[in-house]
């Protein structure tokens, strides 16, 4: 489904990413982790298409297409799915209206028709029990006064909207309290299929307590060093990131 | 200076211009042309000097100007009136007004409800050159007369109608009295024919609202870019009064909109409102003097403008709390998008405070949409434009909801998203105009 390969990116002229070797399959569930500023972030801002960020060498290719050629929208049309560390919010804008468009967009792009705004409120009522958002949110603006929780379970239900084949969990767990965790892991295990799969960025344990990774990573300087089972989780949370560093010669 | 030949014209023709007007308006022109000798300028004085039509002896539009206009808001019932360049015409066939309310022309005010205009009037200082070129020359308008008691339930609706083959100039006088306890709601429309003529107008619109009236001002802009539109607006508010003006520009040539407020009784709330949209090279002017003159009394200041091309904006705000006004609560906000790297935005928001027991703020902002929220836009999948389109109208959206008449609300949110999606036909009020 994803395909990274060798993939170098820069803000600001200074290099991140130096090298990333990412295959992702339908079904599968990885977990990146590594220290902070390790460029986990930025793996995630690079794939999602954001403009501060350049891609100086390698490839990425999403279902057969060529990732790095298409603008933001179009990721996300073609499946992708970026749950932002920081959501951003948009006073003014209500939820639904947001929604509404986003939904319609993807439906062009498969040839559908867009939605009635009665199947459309039908949807969002159904989706957004996924992730027990409060019926009020809707008509609120986008995450302006939202909760840190409410936040992040708010691009859950956007991601259930939306149903990627691939979604990035970027930082999903920070801010959060165990009661919201418990919720937002939940909502991503319903959303779980055969056919779509996801990367979730942290770099604590405890998400994957809920959200179990097939295949755990551990980036470091911008490079993966070291890709294993879901046993590396304990190891990094009993030992820390130190040894990786003493292992890449630090 | 630019002045000096219509002073002249009012000179050579002031037997026409004083004609049925009582000796204390008549005064009042003197008194003009003592002001505009001044060595002062007036808003835009460089549109004055072309050569314009005026129309001093008052003679009639040969047609019907009604045939040129209809209302395109959806809903919406109304007094219809039309101010057609200079003169004020009613739309025939209106129903009966409420006992005791007057609508007519201000030309036949002055022969008619002359007592009943002189106190108010009398108490109006010749203020500044705008308003003196108005006093000086405008022989029309809307007079409006709401006695004490009486609400109005329809809203009264004014077009200003430029209409004229060539270069064309338009000075008119509104003057709306709303008694104690009394309710009006006054919908302005500024609308040009064509865009190849030159039009100039100058307008001048006098409020007073009476103890604990209501009242309720919306003047919407869609002329043309060849147009040049100084508007006043001066209001006096008496004890426990409320009033809220709304002040629209869609589309426009060159605009220069004033607002004077004075808050004389206790309990007076104002709220006082602005979006300019600009495009091209339009320059859309607001400038408030809002005075709190007593104590008690409150005002809601909200001014936004987005401008795109080479488009500029002017807001000047000035709040001025007098020793005597304790306890006044003033709060004003100016925010500005400039969307392209050539159109420009000045803004002087202004507190002068002498009195020790208040509650002021102001603010002002100007920058260009939110990067971050176009890219959690675009990465939900939605076309930049289309999310630059949401963020726009997300911006101005404040504004719209300080305008209580809903199907006027429902036509401007239609109006602004295809002002803000570029599209160049505006308001289709005027025949004319589709």
């Amino acid at each position: 489904m994803l395909e990274i390969v060798n993939l170098h990116a820069e803000v600001n002229g200074k290099e991140i990413l130096r090298g990333i070797n990412l295959s992702v399959k339908a079904g599968e569930v990885h977990a990146i982790m590594g220290p902070n500023g390790s460029g986990k972030s930025t793996l995630s801002a690079v794939l999602a298409g954001h403009p501060a960020f350049t891609v100086t060498q390698g490839s990425v290719t999403f279902n057969g297409k060529d990732l790095l050629a298409m603008p933001a929208e179009e990721r996300s049309r073609a499946g992708l799915f970026l749950s932002f560390q920081y959501p951003v919010e948009i006073p003014g804008v209500s939820m639904v209206n947001f929604m509404r468009a986003a939904v319609n967009e993807h439906r062009k792009y498969k040839n559908l028709e867009p939605l009635t705004a009665g199947e459309f409120l039908k949807l969002m009522r159904a989706k957004k029990d996924i992730v027990e958002l409060d019926n009020k949110l809707a008509n609120r603006s986008v995450n302006e006064g939202f909760s840190g929780g409410e936040k992040k379970r708010n691009e859950i239900f956007q991601m259930a909207m939306l149903e990627p084949s691939l979604s990035i969990l970027d930082e999903t767990d920070s801010g959060l309290d165990i009661d919201a965790l418990r919720i937002v892991a939940n909502g991503v295990n319903q959303l779980k299929t055969p056919q779509n799969a996801s990367i979730v960025i942290t770099h604590y344990q405890r998400l994957l307590d809920y959200i179990v990774p097939d295949i755990v990573h551990i980036l470091y300087k911008g490079r993966i060093v070291k890709t294993a089972g879901r046993e590396l989780v304990a190891v990094l949370e009993e030992q820390g990131y130190d040894w990786i560093k003493q292992e890449v010669g630090e | 200076m630019v002045q000096d030949s219509y002073i002249a014209l009012f000179t050579e023709n002031e037997a026409l211009f004083q004609q049925n007007l009582p000796a204390w308006r008549c005064q009042m022109r003197h008194q003009a042309v003592t002001c505009l000798q001044e060595p002062t300028q007036l808003t835009f004085a460089d549109a004055y000097a072309l050569d314009y039509g005026l129309n001093p002896a008052r003679l009639p539009f040969k047609g019907d100007p009604f045939s040129l206009f209809m209302c395109d808001i959806p809903g919406i019932t109304t007094y219809n009136y039309l101010v057609f360049n200079d003169s004020f015409y009613a739309q025939p066939g209106l129903p009966t007004l409420p006992e005791g309310v007057i609508i007519c022309s201000l030309a036949e005010a002055f022969q008619q409800h002359a007592s009943l205009l002189q106190p108010y009037l009398s108490s109006c200082q010749v203020a500044n050159p705008d308003v003196a070129f108005n006093t000086l020359l405008a022989q029309d308008g809307l007079f409006l007369y709401v006695p004490d008691g009486v609400q109005l339930e329809r809203p009264i609706q004014l077009v200003n109608m430029m209409y004229g083959k060539v270069d064309m100039m338009a000075v008119s006088h509104n003057i709306a009295i709303i008694g104690q306890n009394a309710k009006a709601q006054v919908l302005v429309c500024d609308h040009a024919y064509g865009s190849d003529v030159n039009y100039l107008s100058n307008r001048l619109t006098q409020v007073f609202v009476g103890k604990n009236a209501i009242y309720e001002h919306y003047k919407l802009e869609s002329s043309s870019e060849k147009t040049t539109n100084v508007s006043t607006l001066q209001i006096t508010q008496q004890e426990g009064s409320q009033v809220l003006t709304n002040l629209i520009t869609l589309a426009n040539g060159k605009t220069h909109n004033r607002v004077d407020v004075n808050l004389n009784g206790k309990g007076a709330h104002l709220s006082i409102n602005g979006l300019g949209l600009g495009h091209n090279t339009e320059r859309i002017e607001n400038h408030t003097f809002i005075n709190h003159n007593v104590a008690g009394a409150t005002s809601n200041e909200l001014f936004k403008y987005v401008l795109d091309d080479q488009a500029e904006g002017d807001f000047y705000g000035l709040i001025k709390v007098l020793p005597d006004a304790q306890q006044t609560q003033a709060f004003q906000i100016n925010r500005n998008l400039c969307l392209s790297k050539t159109a420009r935005m000045f803004t002087r928001p202004q507190l002068e405070i002498y009195a020790d027991d208040v509650k002021c703020n102001h603010g002002s902002t100007v920058g260009q949409l939110d990067e971050n929220a176009l890219f959690y836009m675009r990465a939900r999948g939605i076309n930049p434009d289309e999310a630059r389109m949401l963020l726009m109208f997300a911006f101005v959206h404040d504004v719209l909801d300080n305008v209580r008449i809903e199907p006027l609300k429902d036509r401007l949110q239609l109006l602004i998203e295809r002002r803000l999606r570029g599209d160049k036909t505006h308001c289709s009020g005027c025949k004319i105009c589709r």
